[in-house]
Parts: structure tokens; sequence; C-alpha cells
């Protein structure tokens, strides 16, 4: 398998990432080296192989429903790019 | 005293702070002062003194009235993975740049709540992903045995650190080998605990099936003091272990007699450098002269850990990432068009050139018609790697080998080759992704050119059987001097 510079730039507009023409040429040798490493892997017979997500095994923890944090509107804005009148400011999304 | 402080122990410490021979506030600004002498190590990303000092000075309030725990006033630095309300947290990312957590990691209150002194944040490469340190957006980390050497990564400014006795402990994270690595770099010793041991909460999230916190230490026996305040359920953290809190320093005085040593094969193949190897058989005949067996193992699918780790790693990696869109905290670039707009630019611009590698090779990988080929498949053989370890603890109750094909490395040698940098981690993938404990203990230092370079020997156990293997090391530790060695410009 071998990426083309389309590819790369499909990639990277489904990974919402700004790509320039030289970025993409740049990755592309990079990416090829990295997936020729991974194509190894692919050749194992894994029939019946049941994936493993997590090394330990078993199901997610569920907790109960009911409020355990108080927000500190404060804090948690004081990191905010853009803001206004308490919320996070963004650009228009609906004419 | 003052001049032997970062030459100690935790026991001795605790020992003189019990006694009121040195005080919570005397050990800070000694450890303050050797940070600033040591700037040019590049270790620390933020400092600030007078939040040390009053955490310090609390400490002391808290022994005047009584209280003696054995950490209470011992200093630590963190890694600047975990989120603090007090430093910047910014993942060594121009991401993050400046920003203030609203909250403490889980990790950073518990050793706070026994007294811990933080002394900043230290340095690592960017969102923990990189084997040399040369990915930090801040500049790398030197190795203080040798200056021209990486000191390894991610976690390398922690072992850096403790390396040059600038902090006595240090927090670290463990992807794929990033605690163990930059411990055997820097010729200190290096813990991962089991995965899902220490709460992950406010642990900046890389690849969320792998990452695991640990720390960076002189010694075992300081592991084991820190690791046992370190570890416990939080139910903030949905993977975290529901075990109650140990005693990890238990172990540390049980014999090694009758001890069975599994050893890999596959681990001394084609790649490992001569001088590494004789270290590694060196420290092997020492625990066999102390009572201990070798036996011959195999773990025939572990060289297939990097492929399968650099197709869930990256996976899990675009998925965790994809929340740093410029709009609720992190950077926002200056010129955009729409909204789309706004979060590609910011992201191109915030993120390094490492995490876009990344988060590339996973948004690929988990794409329409390549996820059964490449994620599902990788799982699977990850699967067959931790089956071969448990395989392999049938026959032994320890296993162990070299954590790096060769010592630290020079500046720039693997950097232009990211399968070259990937291959660093060959040996401390497989643990990883078994998720198994582990930890490096310096044994001995390269040859001829690398004399000055230390070798790191990895000790890996059964799942939660951290403080057997702590004390595995320390015992190793009691009879072999490699981990109280202090690069000469350290030293005094």
């Amino acid at each position: 398998m071998s990426l083309r510079p389309e590819d790369v730039q499909r990639i990277a507009h489904l990974a919402r990432l700004a790509i320039t023409e030289e970025e993409t040429q740049r990755t592309l040798a990079q990416l090829n080296d990295i997936f020729g490493m991974i194509e190894r892997m692919r050749a194992v017979d894994t029939e019946g192989v049941v994936p493993m997500s997590h090394p330990l095994g078993g199901a997610q923890r569920l907790r109960a429903d009911a409020v355990t944090d108080v927000p500190d509107r404060e804090r948690n804005l004081a990191n905010a790019p853009a803001r206004q009148d308490g919320l996070f400011l963004v650009p228009r999304v609906l004419e | 005293m003052n001049h032997v402080l970062h030459r100690m122990s935790l026991a001795e410490l605790a020992r003189h702070l019990a006694a009121r021979e040195v005080s919570a506030v005397d050990l800070a600004r000694h450890f303050l002062g050797r940070i600033e002498r040591h700037r040019g190590l590049n270790a620390f990303l933020d400092i600030r003194p007078e939040v040390t000092l009053a955490q310090a000075q609390a400490a002391d309030a808290r022994r005047a009235r009584g209280e003696a725990g054995a950490l209470l006033g011992i200093p630590v630095a963190h890694k600047d993975i975990f989120v603090t309300r007090d430093f910047a947290s910014t993942a060594a990312s121009r991401m993050l740049e400046g920003y203030m957590s609203p909250f403490d990691a889980t990790v950073v209150d518990r050793l706070a709540k026994v007294g811990m002194v933080t002394l900043g944040k230290v340095n690592c490469d960017e969102f923990a992903m990189g084997s040399s340190n040369e990915n930090s957006a801040y500049g790398p980390v030197l190795n203080p045995w040798d200056t021209s050497a990486v000191p390894g990564g991610s976690s390398g400014g922690s072992s850096a650190a403790v390396a040059a006795r600038i902090a006595p402990v240090a927090t670290a994270t463990d992807t794929g080998g990033s605690i163990r690595e930059p411990a055997a770099f820097c010729g200190i010793t290096g813990t991962k605990p089991t995965y899902g041991r220490p709460s992950r909460w406010g642990m900046i999230a890389f690849a969320s099936s792998l990452d695991t916190a640990g720390l960076m230490t002189v010694s075992a026996e300081d592991a084991a003091w820190v690791l046992s305040a370190m570890c416990g359920f939080d139910p903030n953290d949905s993977t975290s272990v529901d075990r109650p809190d140990e005693d990890f320093t238990r172990d540390l005085a049980r014999p090694i007699a009758g001890l069975r040593i599994g050893v890999p094969k596959e681990f001394f193949a084609a790649g490992l450098q001569p001088d590494v190897e004789r270290a590694v058989r060196g420290a092997l005949e020492t625990y066999r002269s102390m009572g201990a067996t070798l036996v011959d193992i195999s773990l025939p699918n572990a060289e297939l850990g990097i492929p399968v780790y650099y197709v869930v790693a990256p996976a899990e990696c675009s998925s965790n990432l994809s929340r740093f869109d410029g709009v609720r905290y992190g950077h926002r670039a200056k010129d955009y068009g729409d909204l789309a707009d706004m979060i590609k630019r910011s992201r191109a611009e915030g993120f390094g050139p490492e995490p876009k590698r990344r988060i590339l090779i996973g948004t690929y990988v988990l794409s329409h018609g390549y996820y059964d080929a490449y994620y599902i498949k990788a799982q699977q053989v990850r699967r067959l790697i931790a089956d071969e370890f448990q395989q392999a603890f049938t026959q032994c109750d320890v296993i162990a080998g070299p954590v790096t094909t060769s010592v630290a490395f020079g500046f720039g040698e693997k950097a232009a080759d990211p399968v070259s940098m990937y291959m660093s981690d060959l040996y401390t993938i497989p643990g990883s992704l078994a998720g198994v404990p582990s930890v490096s203990i310096p044994c001995g230092f390269g040859e001829g050119a690398n004399a000055s370079r230390p070798v790191g020997l990895q000790l890996m156990s059964n799942y939660f059987d951290e403080a057997r293997l702590l004390g595995i090391a320390h015992q190793y530790q009691l009879a072999t001097d490699w981990h109280r060695r202090v690069p000469a410009a350290f030293a005094g």
C-alpha cells in the first residue's frame, strides 16, 4: 500500500488540520515509511482472536447518575481564547 | 548538612525532617537553588518559588501540629502532562501555552495530601509523544551524564531532573516506554505500575488504552514509598482499578533466593548493542549469585509490538487530541474564515510535527474501509502478545532484559527518521501493550565513546505485583551502587 498526495490531504481534512503543499510532500514520504513498517503486522494469522481493547478487560464501570461537579464558571472560562458575556465566543455558524 | 541534602534517599530525608534537623522550607530552598543553578539542562518548564515555599511552609505547619507522614515535606517535580492549578500545564505544546487548569490531577492531589511539595513542572516530548525529548515545543532537555546525548523521552525532564539531583523524585507517564527509556538513558530508577493502578484523572490523554502514570526516583526503595501514596481507586477515572490502597514497601526485604527470572531470547537478538548486552547479562549474573534461577523464555510476537503500537496509539491519539479546537481553551489562530477554518488553522499552528504525524496516522487507520484492516487487526495481535506474557509467567516470576538496544543517542541522530526513532521502544512496548508493571534500574555504562552513558535493566512482573517487582529491584540495588552514581557536574 502506498499513499498518494491526495490521500494525505483527505486525511488532513478529516483530522481538521490545515496542511500546505510542502507539508503534504514531506508527510507523504514519512507516512509511507511508517505504513511500510506497520505492514508486517498484517501478515499474522489472527483468525478467531478476540481484539484486545484494554489490558484489564471487563466492562466499563458506571457511576450513579448524580451531580458530582460544581463547575467553576470563571476558572473554566479563564483559558478561553475569546469570550463574551460569560460564554465562549466562536465565529458565526448560522447566517 | 545542606550541601548533601540532594544526595540522600527519601528515607534519610524523612528521618532528618522527623528529627527537625531540616525543615520542608530548607529542602524546598535547597532544590529550588539547584534548579536555578542548572537551568541549562532545560528540565523545568514552570517554576514558581512563592508557590513552592508556601506549600513547604504548610508542610512544616502540619508537622508542628503533630503530623508525621514519611513524605511530609519531601519535594516532587511533576511532568507537564499532569494538570495543576498553581502551575501552567502545557504538555510541552504551543497548543496549551500558558494554560492554567481549574483543578489538580488526582496524582498531584494525592501527593499533596501526604504533604509532598511541588517544585514545578518538568519538560517532556509534546503530548508525551517521543523517545528523545526533541519533540518538546520548548526545546529539548539535556542528559546530565553527557549533554550531547538525549535524556530519552517522553519523560526526559523527569529523568534528567532526578539524575542531576535537582529533584529527589518526579512523576512521569509511560505509554510505550516513556518512563523506562529515559530512566535507562539517565541512569535512574523508572517505575511504570500496572495499567489502571494510578488514576489518570487530570493526566492529559494521549493513548487511553496504554497511558499509565508512574515515577522517576533514584532507587526502587524511594519509588515504593511514593507509589504507595500515589496509587488508589479514583471514581473520577473510569479505568481506575477498584482495589484497596497498598503498601508497596512490604516486599523490599524479601530475599532473591528461589526467584525464577525469565530471560526472553527475543530481547537479546540482532540489534542489541554489545555494550548494553554485557551490562544486562552482568546484572542477570548478579541475580544468579544472589540465588535466583535464570529461565530461558520466549515472547515470539513481541517484535510485532512496534507495528501494533503505531496503529493503536495514533488511533487513540487522533481521538483524544480532537478536543483541541481553539474554542474552550488552547491556541486559536489569529486569521481565519469560518468555524471549520478556525479549527483547522488553530490545530495546524498549535500542534508540532510529531502530534500531527500521529493524528494523521490515527485518522487514517480509523477511517472508513481501513478500521478492520488496521485497528482491529492491531488489537488482535495485541491480544497474542499479552497472552504470551501470561504463558511466560507460568514459567517465571519476573521477566528481565534490556530497556533499550543502545545507550542514549545524540541529538539529531534519529530526529529526521520517525521509523528509526520509533524503534527506540522495541523492548518497552510489549509490556505496555500487555499492561503489566515494569521498572528500569541502572546496571552499568556503555563502552568506548559511550562510557559516560548509562545502561538500564528492565524487570517486568505480572499484573498488580508491583510490591514484589520493586523488592526484586531493591535487592539488586543493595548489592550494587549503579543507582547511587551521580554525574560529576551535578554531584556537589
